[in-house]
């Protein structure tokens, strides 16, 4: 009967280690995509190197579901930049297109305009209560390149998170399963 | 090693990574076309000059544009974004660039183009300082791809300037 315990013991020692290696496994390639992300922000020089357009109004250059990264320099706003600005008190960020710029002789500040390509109407009544311009604080980056179709993987999990969640938890199954 | 779940793991995989191949050297060849686009705009009448009642100026128009912009046309092309700016200084602004049309061109058939238009957006100053005042106009491009980096740039044609009392 000892051997038997002693079988079981090492059947469970086993098991330990291998959980706790796939935990380990687990955790680095998490770590790896958080280094990557925070590296693409370090060169790109904005918070958030990549955007889903998610609106048609700029449509038909970009249409919903594309991808496009950013790029932020110290260098001047000018018209014909796409940029993606933030109103303030509201989260989501937008994608236009800058059609007036007044640039301080003194301050260098720019008060800025932008329009959707697909609007009829400038921004104006996008900003805030009172607002008539953009000013550089809002803008977070300029839009450099884009992707087709790439950013639909993250329309999809935000407006049904079902989807996120069985995602995840097939990740999970997978690794928990993995015989090696 | 050969169960679905690897395979469908490689296979995905792999047309991600070829995907991505693809669409980076689609958007390099753009780096290799040879581009001359050219580009005339004539102005043709001056049809509103006045102030606003709460004090700026504001202009109204008529345009005549010759824009000859076929060679920016790639296979990996989807369309060209092509605007007139009005650029000029103040004293209180070292630079102002107003928009005053625009146009999606969807081919390399559309590329080539004379419009008599008058301005499709409002011009107007941020003050009272447009009489008399000398004005570059400029034709500017955006290029953007099926995908990858989009380019722009522009031709700038100095010279035009409003009468030197309201209308």
């Amino acid at each position: 009967m000892g051997w038997i315990g002693e079988t079981v013991d090492s059947i469970k020692s086993i098991k330990i280690r291998q959980l706790l290696t796939q935990a380990v496994t687990l955790g680095m390639i998490v770590t790896s995509a958080l280094i990557i992300w925070k590296a693409m922000m370090c060169v790109t020089g904005t918070e958030s190197p990549v955007v889903v357009v998610l609106s048609g109004s700029m449509e038909p250059g970009f249409q919903r579901g594309d991808i496009l990264l950013l790029r932020m320099t110290k260098d001047p706003i000018r018209t014909g930049e796409i940029v993606v600005f933030k109103i303030d008190g509201r989260d989501i960020p937008i994608v236009h297109r800058v059609i007036e710029v007044h640039e301080r002789k003194t301050t260098g500040k720019v008060d800025v305009l932008t329009k959707g390509d697909n609007n009829d109407v400038d921004d104006i009544d996008l900003y805030a209560d009172g607002q008539m311009w953009l000013h550089r604080h809002h803008i977070m980056g300029r839009a450099v390149g884009f992707l087709p179709y790439v950013g639909w993987v993250t329309i999809i999990m935000t407006e049904k998170p079902i989807i996120k969640y069985i995602l995840i938890g097939a990740m999970g199954l997978l690794v928990i399963t993995s015989k090696d | 090693m050969h169960s679905f779940g690897y395979r469908a793991n490689a296979l995905f995989t792999f047309s991600v990574t070829a995907l991505a191949f693809i669409c980076a050297i689609a958007s390099l060849s753009d780096n290799f076309s040879d581009q001359n686009p050219s580009a005339e705009i004539q102005i043709l009448n001056i049809n509103r000059f006045k102030k606003q009642s709460y004090e700026n100026d504001e202009v109204s128009l008529t345009l005549d544009i010759t824009a000859d912009l076929q060679s920016l046309f790639t296979w990996n092309t989807k369309q060209v974004f092509a605007f007139v700016a009005a650029e000029y200084e103040t004293p209180k602004n070292s630079l102002n660039q107003v928009s005053l049309w625009d146009a999606i061109i969807p081919d390399k058939e559309h590329a080539k183009f004379r419009i008599q238009t008058s301005n499709k957006y409002r011009f107007i100053d941020q003050g009272h300082n447009l009489r008399g005042k000398e004005f570059n106009l400029t034709l500017h491009w955006h290029v953007m791809p099926k995908t990858g980096k989009m380019f722009a740039d522009k031709i700038v044609m100095p010279g035009y300037s409003l009468p030197d009392a309201y209308k």
